[in-house]
């Protein structure tokens, strides 16, 4: 299990990607190949329409998948990362007038491995000054219990339990030398979805006071500053001697459930 | 000699041989079964509540069912290529696995649990014996990816069936167009497997009054209505929920049950309710297949119960039941096996 594991990471060794400013319409490669073939292909709206720009990082340090040990945690584990994914769903604005706008349809998959996915492009929106987010980390509930789902939510994209059926809403695998599991591998895979356990978790970062202008001809970036030591700092540190693999919803995915909530910063807004 | 005993089975066979092809039974086996759109409409059976499954969201057709028989009888599901969901389940057995207590799986791997029948799939909305498959159309992805079942991967599998001669053009013809995704897999799957209707056993005939139960089917029927259906509620023989029904844990496997799902003590031991229904050719029995035959089934719930907090308190002391109750139970248990179903052409392999 262990080494098919790792051969599983390797392609993912090759590449890394990090996207600051990634947003910007002449940026966007036009003919993007999809990591995964059912991935629909990237379309960049020109208005009525933002940008969630997802900026990965580890404490300070720009996110790199690799197997070195660049990055430590708050209990002072060092560790690499070799897979970064989690959902963002049911996405919704609030307009300075009070409105919220809910996005249908609203599921994407963050992919740290595919520099495309780090663009969530949320369109059709109406016209208005924004002053608010609001997602969801993970899958809602209902939809773990309706069928087998497309795009974002294809079970084949890696993000689904089948032993129990349901989403993981998001995952990180890496190495620590503080692990006691075999090829020193650190396994986060933080689902479950309804429950004590559910692993999803509603965040809604600050605009700190910004706005995002939405127009029929613009499309306001939003950057948006993951950080994936928020999993094992607060408020459950977490030393990976005691923790280096989760894979099943319980006590210890809440943990890390109940951390992530803290990961996302908005850093800017550029309309 | 010889030759007079040909002529004389000539004989014997030749009013068969008219009746069949008279009545128009007559099939060539060499020839696909034409199906129909009437024999793929899904119905709700009298008596039967709601189904669980809404095939309104998935209309079934001719193609879909087709294509989904054509995946479930197909070993290329597995990783090398050798292992089908009809692997474990035979119609013949009802979709079960006779003979095998435990899957035998890729590689000869075991599994850690009988693979049980398949029927009246759309009543339900958990699977497996630990309920930890929450949806008919993502039923199939847990053996596909089970390392020890199947173990490919889906995206594995949509390569391989995008590079076959036959697959592209059956999945336009049920879909409308040649894209195979994991849900069009599924859903022809769910085509197939919905379809799987078990209502016209002896009881069945017997509930819809269209014959009677001899006096030890009665005797049966009647224990069976006292003691048996709180859990194995009819019409489905199951009320679809979970308990622990006093099996001792096989201590090789410790299987949790229930509890590997939720993590939740109180369900340690549990298992789904399973459905009696052709329960005379689905053994052996239990979650773990420890049973040959029902009487041991039967002689289990008489003997003491292993002891544990989450023993179901209807079973704290089992079941009393008379040799001759359990004779009669045994007598019932056999009006629940549905020879239409286990012999209908259109879930055979074709």
């Amino acid at each position: 299990m262990a080494m098919k594991l790792r051969d599983a990471l390797f392609p993912l060794l090759i590449t890394s990607f990090l996207a600051f400013d990634s947003c910007k319409p002449e940026t966007v490669d036009p003919n993007p190949t999809p990591v995964d073939p059912t991935h629909p292909t990237v379309t960049v709206p020109t208005g009525n329409a933002v940008c969630l720009s997802f900026e990965n990082v580890v404490g300070n340090i720009p996110l790199t998948l690799d197997q070195t040990l660049r990055y430590q945690n708050m209990n002072g584990d060092s560790f690499s990362v070799e897979l970064f994914k989690y959902y963002i769903s049911n996405i919704s604005f609030t307009d300075d007038q009070g409105n919220t706008w809910y996005e249908p349809e609203s599921y994407h998959l963050v992919n740290a491995a595919d520099s495309n996915s780090l663009k969530v492009y949320v369109d059709s929106m109406p016209v208005a000054n924004y002053v608010s987010v609001s997602y969801m980390i993970g899958v809602d509930s209902a939809r773990n219990v309706s069928g087998t789902q497309t795009g974002a939510l294809d079970p084949g994209n890696g993000m689904f339990w089948t032993w129990t059926s349901g989403y993981i809403q998001a995952k990180m695998e890496g190495r620590s030398p503080a692990s006691t599991a075999s090829f020193d591998l650190l396994v986060f895979h933080i689902g479950g979805f309804g429950g004590q356990y559910a692993g999803q978790r509603v965040v809604s970062p600050s605009f700190n006071s910004a706005t995002a202008i939405v127009t029929a001809n613009t499309l306001p970036v939003i950057h948006v500053k993951s950080d994936l030591n928020e999993w094992f700092q607060s408020p459950n540190t977490i030393d990976f001697a005691a923790m280096s693999n989760v894979s099943t919803a319980g006590a210890n995915s809440v943990l890390i459930a109940d951390n992530y909530v803290n990961m996302f910063t908005i850093t800017s807004i550029q309309n | 000699m010889k030759k007079n005993r040909t002529i004389l089975y000539s004989l014997l066979l030749l009013p068969a041989l008219i009746t069949s092809l008279v009545s128009g039974c007559y099939r060539d086996p060499q020839v696909a079964l034409e199906l129909n759109e009437e024999d793929v409409k899904f119905r709700v059976p009298v008596g039967f509540p709601a189904p669980a499954y809404d095939f309104s969201l998935n209309p079934v057709t001719v193609d879909g069912f087709e294509l989904g028989r054509k995946l479930f009888y197909d070993p290329r599901l597995s990783r090398d290529n050798t292992i089908s969901c009809g692997t474990c389940h035979q119609q013949v057995s009802a979709f079960a696995n006779t003979s095998h207590q435990v899957s035998h799986g890729i590689d000869g791997l075991f599994g850690t649990r009988n693979a049980p029948g398949l029927w009246n799939l759309a009543w339900h909305s958990t699977f497996m014996w630990d309920g930890g498959i929450q949806h008919i159309e993502l039923q199939p992805l847990g053996p596909i990816a089970n390392p020890v079942e199947m173990d490919e991967d889906i995206n594995n599998i949509i390569t391989k069936l995008k590079n076959d001669a036959l697959y592209p053009g059956m999945f336009k013809s049920a879909f409308g167009n040649d894209t195979i995704t994991t849900q069009r897999i599924t859903q022809a799957i769910t085509q197939f497997q919905g379809l799987m209707i078990s209502d016209n056993s002896k009881y069945d005939q017997y509930s819809r009054g269209e014959t009677t139960l001899t006096p030890a089917e009665l005797a049966g029927l009647a224990t069976f209505r006292s003691k048996c259906a709180t859990c194995h509620t009819e019409p489905l023989f199951s009320d679809n929920s979970y308990h622990n029904n006093g099996l001792a844990p096989e201590p090789t496997i410790m299987d949790a049950g229930r509890m590997h799902i939720t993590n939740d003590p109180a369900d340690s031991l549990k298992f789904k309710t399973p459905s009696l229904r052709n329960i005379a050719v689905t053994g052996p029995y239990m979650h773990d297949g420890r049973y040959a035959t029902l009487s041991q089934c039967l002689n289990h719930y008489t003997s003491p119960m292993y002891q544990s907090a989450t023993l179901d308190p209807l079973l704290s002391s089992g079941i009393p039941l008379t040799a001759q109750e359990k004779s009669d139970l045994l007598a019932f248990l056999a009006t629940l096996t549905d020879y239409t179903f286990i012999q209908d052409p259109k879930f055979k392999e074709q």
